[in-house]
């Protein structure tokens, strides 16, 4: 059984790429080697458009759109890459680092950190803005896992692939704004929760918020597109 | 800036500090080994923790401090370096973001202090207060207290970082930094 | 329910009512009974018992919002016999003996408001009934022509027909963002689903505001007949009316009006005969202001985390459970029955060209006359400020008008001729926003003002995107810093540039106009950020920042 596929043009920084009507701008961008930088997004987990560092610009509208979510249109014209959006994603950058506490010569991400390398693409060399320095947990009651909440800049992967792919649905966000948290069923020791151990979220996680103990002291690579090919492997939910 | 002959000519006027930091960067400063001495040729070294001055000079080109604000001490430092020197590059992440020193902010210079010198000594536990600068409530970067010309993050920047900025600065060029290392390097 | 039996219901009532020489009114909306209003009508009610001679009956009603807060507890009286009607204010429990006492003679002079300037600007649409019906009586609200409109459109107008005269009225959300309401349902009307919902946002949570809670305190009824009349003009079966849990008079109000509407049939199954159905779920909301924001407040219905989501797509797209779904605010749903009563081209009469119809304002502040005020489009600011608002009391000089809540900004002195529309408040770096309306004077700091609201958006993002959730709490610390008067000229510079990063990049309304307030101030009142800046001086002696000369002259008394 054939079904037609609907199949857009539009532009992308100048270059005419083709897509189907169903994929977003980010995914068509990548498929063309143009690079948009994002946090939250994560090749096999839902989108959330929350971490707006893949706005980009769009022709013949004054409003900025997270290109993650963002579905082609016909004859669309984007831009992303420009002085604008540069600064802009060089402040998100600062305002994550002034955030919390990221130390990322002490920390066990470090050289395998998405925060630290896409600081490192987009040319911020430092912060302007006066680091906040909250005082946040560690959690470590988890025989293999830790976290820590000094690390953590909110971008919910860890809750996505466990509600999504694992299932078990886990990990959450408690509280609101700047006093959110990450946390493990209601706000439980992890190594008390409901966790079923597979490691998934350690993988996704961007920074060094979560890390697998076996690990202190050396290297930190992680894998999270094995979430992509998970859910390649399944059934078509 | 683009000197080659030596004696006759006016070097430029470098100097190396260090605050709140490990002295790690001034280390892989040192790194550079042999292109020490091809660099040298280019600059005079007036003030460092590796030389014997005494004074911070009247009138600095180009400074290299290393470390974080942390003391009064140090604050009283930087504005004076600030004062007397050209161009001021903010050397390591201890400068440019806090860094180590930093992870004392969230607690307080008190609870550290009675951990250092109360609770983790034997005898005579108390904490120095004597030829000792009071801490400040929080460790900050350099560029919060004065204007900073150039940032090089690193933990610490590598030697070869250190040559090719210096060598392009020496040069008149303008470095891509974020090219060449970042926080945590 | 046929439209005879509507008219017999009111003929019903007026024959009621005709048997009493006088109608006490007393308001009994939050405002007033906070000051006891219960009690005072149960006095009344009391002491009018004992009044049974001819030419002395009298009727004791509760009733809804009367408008003029600043004068509770309000008592209004009507009477049968064509004398003007009186205005109480102030009234006590004590006062009942005396109030029912004078009818027929006298008014109380100590008692009189005397402010008919400010009743007479007004014009009443959505608030026709608060103040006039006793709002947990659906037949009295069916008495002044409720439920006229729903029967029209449910025995003779097609739901494209309903949605053409909501188009042609001109109406536009009231909630703030001021989109054509017609185009709005005409898209739901048009979306693929089997399912599809109507939803009332009643999670009024700009500070200062109750124009919303008044409604639906006062004049429920009224709500419940526009969400029906929505229901069948987009093919909606089931409706949701969301009100934030700090309302609780207005829960309780509704939950009793939802119970009288379907005991008369006109919500359920087959209302007024046809084949129609609709009915109404209350949903509490728990204490969180980004859930006034369409998803966030569709994904906390769906009991999921009270969080926006990105859009495209829409809500009349795909809402709620993914289905179709309008929603509009509660003063938006209120103004529709008399729309299609009256007419569109009556609707379009009033206000500007842009701009239909009424505004309910709730004027707070430092002005005379605290309360709600309903007046058409294009009024200006003066008149309802000075005119109907009294003006600013104890010889203290207007310096702005605060319009529009946290997303909104200040209007100083030179604006106070500007007709209000949604355009023009837009032009002069506000917005229209819900209808708060805060007025200020000399003794407000215009800085600390930015800082309250910069504040308020701080504690109220919901965390999801970065820009709003750590941007607000940089600006609200920078702000803090010039208050102080610790900050610098780069401090401000860097207040600015995250202005406009907040403002391009955030996920939703919350995070897009948390700047404005920021922005609105320093337009027209920058010389008071440099002087906290410049030189650590606040010229409203509200911000301790540095240069107090006044406190070196007071004098501490020791006594023995």
């Amino acid at each position: 059984m054939s079904v037609a596929v609907d199949v857009k043009t539009l532009v992308i920084d100048g270059i005419n790429v083709s897509a189907r009507a169903d994929q977003t701008v980010l995914e068509v961008a990548r498929e063309n080697n143009i690079a948009i930088p994002t946090l939250c997004h994560l090749d096999g987990l839902s989108e959330v458009g929350a971490c707006r560092m893949c706005l980009v610009e769009v022709k013949n509208s004054p409003k900025l759109f997270p290109s993650c979510v963002l579905k082609v249109e016909e004859g669309m014209e984007v831009t992303t890459a420009s002085d604008r959006l540069k600064h802009y994603r060089q402040t998100i950058l600062e305002l994550l680092f002034a955030e919390r506490n990221h130390i990322c010569s002490v920390c066990v991400a470090n050289g395998h950190c998405e925060l630290q390398s896409t600081a490192q693409e987009q040319g911020l060399t430092h912060v302007r803005l006066p680091y906040r320095n909250p005082q946040l947990p560690i959690d470590a009651s988890h025989e293999r896992f830790v976290l820590d909440q000094n690390r953590c800049i909110l971008c919910t992967r860890c809750v996505r692939v466990c509600a999504e792919v694992e299932g078990a649905h886990v990990w959450d966000v408690m509280g609101r704004g700047a006093d959110c948290l990450v946390i493990t069923d209601l706000n439980q020791p992890w190594g008390e929760s409901s966790c079923t151990r597979c490691g998934k979220c350690v993988q996704v996680c961007p920074t060094g918020a979560l890390s697998d103990k076996s690990k202190f002291g050396s290297d930190h690579p992680k894998y999270p597109e094995t979430v992509s090919y998970l859910n390649m492997m399944r059934e078509e939910r | 800036m683009t000197n080659s002959e030596p004696a006759a000519v006016t070097k430029i006027k470098v100097a190396t500090v260090w605050l709140d930091g490990c002295s790690g960067c001034h280390m892989s400063f040192l790194d550079m080994d042999e292109r020490l001495l091809e660099l040298g040729s280019q600059f005079d070294l007036v003030y460092s923790p590796l030389v014997d001055f005494k004074v911070y000079p009247e009138h600095v080109d180009v400074a290299l401090v290393e470390g974080a604000i942390s003391s009064v001490e140090d604050e009283h430092k930087i504005h004076r370096i600030r004062k007397h020197t050209d161009f001021l590059i903010a050397m390591g992440d201890c400068a440019v973001t806090g860094n180590v020193p930093s992870m004392r902010n969230p607690f307080g210079p008190e609870e550290i202090l009675d951990r250092a010198y109360r609770e983790n000594v034997a005898t005579h536990a108390q904490i120095p207060c004597v030829f000792v600068p009071a801490l400040l409530q929080t460790v900050r970067p350099v560029h919060e207290f004065v204007k900073v010309d150039m940032y090089l993050p690193g933990c610490p920047p590598s030697a070869d970082t250190f040559y090719t900025v210096l060598s392009d600065l020496l040069a008149g060029r303008t470095p891509d930094i974020a090219a060449l290392t970042r926080f945590g390097a | 329910m046929t439209s005879e039996e509507l008219l017999q219901i009111a003929e019903t009532v007026h024959a009621e009512a005709a048997k009493y020489d006088f109608e006490v009114n007393v308001c009994m909306g939050t405002g007033c009974m906070s000051q006891h209003s219960d009690k005072l009508k149960a006095a009344l009610s009391k002491e009018a018992a004992s009044l049974t001679s001819p030419g002395k009956r009298c009727l004791v009603r509760k009733t809804g919002c009367m408008g003029l807060c600043a004068a509770g507890p309000l008592v209004l009286i009507d009477s049968s016999h064509g004398q003007a009607e009186t205005r109480y204010g102030g009234v006590q429990e004590q006062d009942a003996a005396e109030l029912i006492g004078s009818l027929g003679g006298a008014p109380i002079e100590r008692l009189q408001t005397h402010l008919d300037d400010y009743f007479h600007g007004q014009q009443h649409i959505v608030l026709e009934n608060s103040g006039h019906i006793d709002p947990e009586a659906i037949d009295e609200y069916i008495a002044r022509d409720g439920y006229q409109a729903l029967l029209t459109a449910l025995t003779e107008l097609t739901p494209q027909a309903v949605v053409d005269q909501i188009s042609k009225s001109g109406l536009r959300g009231r909630g703030g963002g001021g989109y054509p309401t017609g185009l709005k349902w005409g898209t739901v009307a048009k979306a693929v689903g089997v399912q599809k919902y109507v939803i009332c946002n009643g999670d009024e949570g700009d500070p200062g505001a109750f124009m919303d809670r008044s409604v639906l305190e006062s004049d429920p009824q009224r709500v419940i007949e526009g969400m029906a009349i929505a229901g069948y003009a987009v093919g909606a079966s089931k409706g949701y009316i969301y009100v934030r849990a700090e309302y609780p008079l207005a829960v309780s109000r509704m939950t009793a009006s939802l119970q009288q509407a379907r005991r008369r049939g006109l919500l359920g199954n087959n209302i007024c005969g046809t084949t129609f159905a609709f009915d109404i779920e209350i949903r509490l909301g728990a204490g969180a202001f980004v859930c006034g924001e369409e998803t966030a407040l569709i994904a906390s219905i769906e009991g999921l985390r009270g969080q926006p989501r990105p859009r495209p797509p829409y809500p009349a797209v795909s809402g709620l459970w993914g289905a179709p779904t309008l929603i509009n605010n509660v003063e938006t749903f209120a103004n529709i029955a008399p729309i299609l009563r009256k007419g569109a081209e009556w609707y379009a009469a009033i206000g500007t060209e842009k701009s239909k119809g009424t505004k309910v304002f709730a004027l707070t502040g430092k002005i005379a006359n605290t309360g709600l005020v309903e007046i058409p489009m294009g009024m200006s600011l003066r008149e309802i400020i000075i005119s109907i608002g009294g003006g600013v009391p104890d010889g203290r000089k207007f310096k702005a008008v605060q319009t529009g809540g946290p997303s909104g900004g200040c209007i100083p002195e030179q604006h106070l001729d500007l007709p209000i529309s949604y355009e023009a408040l837009i032009d002069v770096g506000s917005m229209m926003g819900s209808g708060g309306m805060i007025v200020m004077d000399d003794t407000s700091c215009m800085v600390n003002v930015a800082r309250f609201f910069m504040e308020f958006c701080m504690t109220e993002s919901c965390g999801k995107c970065i820009p709003c959730r750590a941007g607000t709490v940089q600006m609200f610390n920078l702000l803090t810093k010039i208050c102080d008067g610790r900050a610098s000229r780069a401090d401000l510079d860097l207040l600015i540039d995250l202005c406009d990063v907040v403002k391009n990049t955030s996920l939703c309304g919350l995070g897009m106009t948390a700047p404005n307030p920021v922005l609105s101030t320093l337009r027209y009142f920058r010389h008071e950020y440099m002087e906290h800046i410049d030189h650590k001086h606040c010229r409203a002696g509200v911000c301790a920042c540095g240069n107090r000369p006044e406190l070196a002259q007071i004098e501490i008394e020791v006594t023995a």
